[in-house]
C-alpha cells in the first residue's frame, strides 16, 4: 500500500436475503438461497427467481424520503446508498459512480411516450440529486463485469483526480426483457443453479443493489485495492475465451499491479454463473494463473446471476470474508464439472488471509479480475 | 420439400443476415456450421427460434439443433416429420 | 513532469459524412443509417461479413475504429489499444427493437442475436474482435460528450501503464439520430491530448 492507495472502509447490499450486510452474510454462511419458483411472469412458467419484496421496498423507503416519485430500481439504489453517505459530509471532492447493464428498463413496457429515466444519465442523476452530489455522477455499463469494474473505476479516479470520496453503487432488477433474453439464449437453469459442477444447466436470474464507500483514509476494517484488470477476450461476443485469454490477462494485471503472488491469495470470489461455457472458461483462467490451489467460491446460487450488481454484490460479501478469515463455500456445488482440478470451497471454513481476489466476466467478450488486501489494525 | 429447402434458403438468409448470399450460393448438403457457410453459436440459436416461429416445432432439449441444423437437408427433413405449422 | 501524450488520429462520423483528422473522408446520400453504413462498408472495402449482424450502434463504432486504425499502419503485435467509449443512450435503440419483440405474448419469439445487443459495451467487443485487442475496455454513460472525465481516464490508463494506447470515443445511436466522435491517443502525434483541444476538436 502506498500514499495513493484507496480503500474500501464501508459498504452495504440489498438482496432478497436481506437489507444489510450482516443478514446477507450470515445467510451465506447458512448455505441460504434467494432463488424460489416465481409465478410472476406469465410467460416462463414456474421460472426460479431472486426477488426483493415489493413491500419492504417500499416501506422502508417511506421511512427515508416523503416522495415516492422513485422508480423501484431508484428507490433500491437509494436505499443501499443511504446508510454509507448519511454521516458523510458530500463536497465538490466527493463523486458517484453507478453500475447497472439495464437501469430502469421495464419501463419500456408501459411507455407510449420514453420516460427520461431510461436513460441511464438521468437514472444517476436522480440518484445524485436525492443525496445532493455537486458532481457529475458516471455510469458505467459494461455487462455483468460492471460491479467490478465500478470499483476499479473508481479507485483510478482518485489515483488521477483531486476526488477524495467515491460512492459506487450498483443494481439491476429481475425483468421480463432479461429473462426473456436469457431463455432465448437457452441459459436459464430449471433449478437452482450448479457453479462448476459436472451436472450445471446453466443460470438462475436475480436481483439486488450494492454500494461501496471509498477513500484515501486508511483505518482499521478497511480493505485496499491493490490490483485491478480489465482485459477483453477478442474472440466472441457471446461466449467466453476457450483459453480464457481475456480473463488471464486481467488477472495478470492485477497481480502485477499488486506485486503479490496466486499462492499468497486466501480465496477466489469468481464468476461462476453455472454455464457450460463460463465456468470451463474460467477454470482454464485459474489454471493458467497458478490460482487452481486457492479455493473458488460462486454466490450465484446464493442469489442468482444479479447481473450489474453482481460484481459489486459478491465484492462487499467476499470484503466482509476476508475480514472474519472465512472462506465462504459455493452452494449449489456437489461434483467438479470442468476440466481443471479448482477447489471449489464446500463449507465454511476459517483461514488466516491477507488478500482475496474477486473476477467476473461477461457479454461482449469482458473480464475483470480486483484484488483486495486486509488492513491491518496497526496499520 | 424443394419448395420447403428454398424458403430454409431463404429465410437463413434473411433472418441471419447473411448479406451477398443468394440461395444459388447455398447446396442443399453444404454444412452449415464450420467450414461450409460458417454460422456460429448465436446462428444456432436463431434457428431454434425459427423452428418454433414458422414451423412450430420446439426442441426438447437444444443439443439436437446440432445434428437437425447439419445443412438444409437435414432441416428440411426434420420439419418435414416434425412441423405443426 | 507529467507525461505528455498525443492525439495519433481522429475522426467524426455524422450526417451521412466523415471526416478524418479535419478532412472530409466520406459523404453519401444515403436515405438512413443502415444504407449509409452499408456503402461505407464498401468503400472501405472491409471483407468482414459479421457485420451485417451487428446493431446500429456497434457498425458505427466499428467502422468508425476500422477507420482509425487501419491508417497506423499497426502490426499484429500492436494489439494494446484500449477502448474506452461513452454514448447518452446505451443501447436503447436496440433495446426498443427487442421489447418490441415480447410485447405480442400471442407471437412471442425473442431473438437472440437481438438480444446480445441490448448492452452497450457490445460494440467494444466488436472492435476487440476485428483487430484481436486484448485490451483494457470501460463502455461509459454520460447525459452529454464529458471531455475531462475520458481525457483523464484515458491518461491514467497510459501512465498506469495499463495500456499502450487508447482509442476513445463518443459512439451514440438512436432512432436514426447518431454521432461519433473517436480518436486515437499514443505517445507521438498530431495534436497534443488534452481535454481543451479534445472538446474543441468534437465540437467542429
Amino acid at each position: 500500500m502506498t500514499k495513493n492507495s484507496v480503500y474500501i472502509s464501508q459498504t452495504n447490499c440489498i438482496t432478497p436475503l436481506g437489507f444489510d450486510v450482516t443478514s446477507n452474510f450470515e445467510a451465506v454462511l447458512a448455505g441460504k438461497s434467494a432463488i424460489k419458483l416465481s409465478e410472476n411472469y406469465p410467460m416462463f412458467d414456474a421460472v426460479p427467481l431472486g426477488e426483493i419484496s415489493n413491500d419492504e421496498i417500499n416501506h422502508r423507503f417511506t421511512e427515508i424520503s416523503p416522495s415516492q416519485d422513485y422508480s423501484r430500481l431508484e428507490k433500491l439504489l437509494i436505499l443501499a446508498l443511504y446508510p454509507i453517505i448519511k454521516e458523510k459530509k458530500i463536497t465538490d471532492k466527493s463523486i458517484l459512480i453507478l453500475s447497472t447493464t439495464k437501469g430502469n428498463i421495464t419501463l419500456l413496457q408501459n411507455s407510449e411516450t420514453i420516460v427520461s429515466t431510461v436513460y441511464l444519465g438521468k437514472l444517476v442523476q436522480k440518484v445524485a440529486d436525492f443525496f445532493g452530489f455537486k458532481t457529475e455522477p458516471i455510469v458505467v455499463s459494461n455487462a455483468c463485469v460492471s460491479g467490478v469494474l465500478a470499483l476499479s473505476v473508481a479507485k483510478r479516479m482518485m489515483q488521477f483526480s483531486d476526488y477524495d470520496q467515491a460512492f459506487v453503487v450498483a443494481g439491476d432488477e429481475v425483468s421480463e426483457f432479461v429473462i426473456s433474453g436469457f431463455n432465448t439464449f437457452q441459459a436459464l437453469s430449471a433449478k437452482l443453479c450448479k457453479p462448476y459442477d459436472k451436472n450445471r444447466e446453466g443460470i438462475n436470474l436475480g436481483e439486488a443493489v450494492a454500494a461501496a464507500y471509498l477513500s484515501k483514509e486508511k483505518m482499521a476494517k478497511n480493505v485496499a485495492i491493490i490490483g485491478e484488470g480489465s482485459v477483453n477476450d477478442a474472440n466472441h461476443i457471446s461466449g467466453p475465451s476457450r483459453t480464457g485469454e481475456g480473463l488471464f490477462r486481467s488477472m495478470q494485471s492485477a497481480f502485477k499491479e499488486a506485486e503479490i503472488s496466486p499462492e499468497q491469495v486466501g480465496f477466489i470470489s469468481s464468476h461462476g454463473t453455472a454455464t457450460i461455457y463460463n465456468d470451463e472458461m474460467e477454470s482454464i483462467a485459474f489454471e493458467r494463473m497458478n490460482l487452481h490451489r486457492v479455493p473458488v467460491f460462486s454466490l450465484k446460487a446464493n442469489f442468482g446471476h444479479t447481473l450489474g450488481a453482481s460484481g459489486l454484490l459478491e465484492s462487499v460479501l467476499s470484503i466482509e470474508a476476508l475480514h472474519r478469515d472465512l472462506v465462504l463455500p459455493s452452494l449449489g456445488f456437489q461434483e467438479l464439472g470442468v476440466s481443471k482440478p479448482l477447489i471449489i470451497s464446500e463449507k465454511v471454513q476459517s483461514k488466516k488471509m491477507n488478500y482475496c481476489l474477486k473476477t467476473a466476466s461477461g457479454f461482449g467478450g469482458c473480464n475483470t479480475a480486483i484484488l483486495f488486501e486486509k488492513v491491518k489494525n496497526n496499520g | 420439400m424443394a419448395n420447403l429447402k428454398e424458403e430454409l434458403k431463404t429465410k437463413i438468409i434473411e433472418t441471419l443476415n447473411l448479406e451477398d448470399l443468394t440461395i444459388d450460393d447455398i447446396a442443399d448438403d453444404d454444412s452449415l456450421f464450420g467450414d461450409g457457410l460458417g454460422l456460429d453459436s448465436i446462428d444456432a440459436l436463431e434457428l431454434i427460434v425459427l423452428m418454433d416461429k414458422d414451423y412450430g416445432i420446439r426442441l426438447a432439449d437444444p443439443k439436437e439443433g446440432r445434428t437437425i441444423f447439419t445443412s438444409i437437408q437435414t432441416m428440411a427433413d426434420y420439419i418435414t416429420a416434425n412441423r405443426t405449422k | 513532469m507529467d507525461k505528455v501524450f498525443h492525439i495519433a488520429a481522429h475522426l467524426t462520423i455524422q450526417n451521412n459524412q466523415i471526416n478524418l483528422n479535419g478532412e472530409e473522408l466520406y459523404e453519401s446520400n444515403a436515405e438512413d443509417f443502415i444504407s449509409f453504413s452499408k456503402e461505407v462498408y464498401k468503400y472501405l472495402e472491409i471483407d468482414y461479413p459479421k457485420f451485417f449482424k451487428m446493431d446500429n450502434l456497434s457498425k458505427l463504432a466499428f467502422l468508425g475504429a476500422e477507420i482509425l486504425l487501419r491508417n497506423q499502419g499497426l502490426n499484429d503485435s500492436d494489439n494494446d489499444i484500449a477502448l474506452v467509449l461513452a454514448n447518452r443512450s446505451s443501447s436503447l435503440d436496440t433495446d426498443y427493437k427487442y421489447q418490441q419483440s415480447i410485447a405480442d405474448k400471442e407471437s412471442y419469439y425473442p431473438s437472440p442475436a437481438v438480444f446480445v445487443y441490448t448492452l452497450p459495451n457490445i460494440c467494444i467487443g466488436e472492435i476487440s474482435i476485428r483487430h484481436k485487442l486484448y485490451s483494457e475496455n470501460t463502455f461509459f454513460i454520460f447525459e452529454s460528450f464529458n471531455a475531462a472525465f475520458l481525457t483523464n481516464y484515458s491518461t491514467h490508463l497510459l501512465t498506469s501503464r495499463k495500456a499502450e494506447k487508447v482509442l476513445m470515443g463518443w459512439v451514440e445511436y438512436f432512432q436514426g439520430e447518431y454521432k461519433a466522435f473517436m480518436c486515437l491517443i499514443a505517445e507521438e502525434g498530431l495534436e497534443v491530448f488534452n481535454k481543451e483541444i479534445i472538446k474543441e476538436i468534437y465540437t467542429k
